[in-house]
């Protein structure tokens, strides 16, 4: 089945973020396919590269990093929740005259059109949120 | 329309349960994640009302956040199911459609 997770919590915030990938990887490993994962709210903190937990906590980036690599995952980035929190890739960071992006590896940033498509392409819409 | 309905928040802190078993209709599923796997358990205040629902609800429990919160199975309400990740996967594929109450 075609599956589509919307993730609306940051990491370390609560456990959503959690729930979201521990919720991917069951769904992968059941063979189904997950169409895309996208990030909105304070979710678009899951794509910053520039987070540093302490090496005894899960790295939740890294985990969607990895995820994303080994299953050719599509994780998007809602560019206006983005643009508020601080989230920018090398485009947009240009384009917002700003000294750098910080977006992670594997995340690209675009718009709610993004969801809109994933709702209606999938089979189901999962919410992992606050 | 039965379907799945998903609470993550304690009944303790928020009304998502009660809205949620409110609004499931005969034959849904409700599942019990994070912080809503403590209205699972025997002797609360709001163990009452998840039996009462049992009579037109399935209610599912996830393992592993009852486990994450050191809490046992043995104190689960009979006749709840739990469900680890893979059982969440397959209720989400079983029922037509989701609903998460956050």
């Amino acid at each position: 089945m075609k599956l589509s997770i919307l993730v609306n919590e940051g990491p370390y915030q609560h456990q959503s973020a959690d729930s979201a990938i521990q919720f991917t990887k069951a769904a992968l490993a059941k063979g189904h396919e997950i169409f895309r994962v996208f990030f909105y709210h304070d979710g678009v903190n899951n794509g910053t590269r520039f987070a540093v937990p302490p090496q005894d906590d899960r790295n939740i980036t890294e985990e969607w990093t990895k995820l994303a690599k080994e299953n050719d995952l599509d994780l998007v980035i809602c560019i206006a929740a983005a643009q508020r929190r601080g989230i920018l890739d090398e485009n947009e960071a240009k384009r917002q005259g700003k000294d750098g992006d910080n977006i992670a590896e594997g995340f690209r940033i675009s718009g709610l059109g993004q969801l809109i498509e994933a709702g209606i392409q999938s089979d189901r819409l999962v919410i992992f949120g606050d | 329309m039965p379907m799945l309905h998903t609470v993550n928040k304690s009944p303790f802190e928020r009304r998502t349960l009660d809205t949620a078993l409110r609004h499931a209709v005969k034959g849904s599923g409700v599942l019990l994640i994070e912080d809503a796997v403590y209205a699972a358990f025997e002797g609360t205040v709001v163990a009452e009302k998840v039996r009462a629902a049992l009579g037109d609800l399935k209610i599912y429990v996830l393992g592993p956040d009852i486990a994450a919160r050191g809490m046992s199975e043995k104190q689960v309400i009979d006749g709840l199911e739990v469900v680890d990740y893979g059982g969440f996967v397959d209720l989400v594929t079983e029922y037509d459609k989701v609903q998460s109450w956050l």
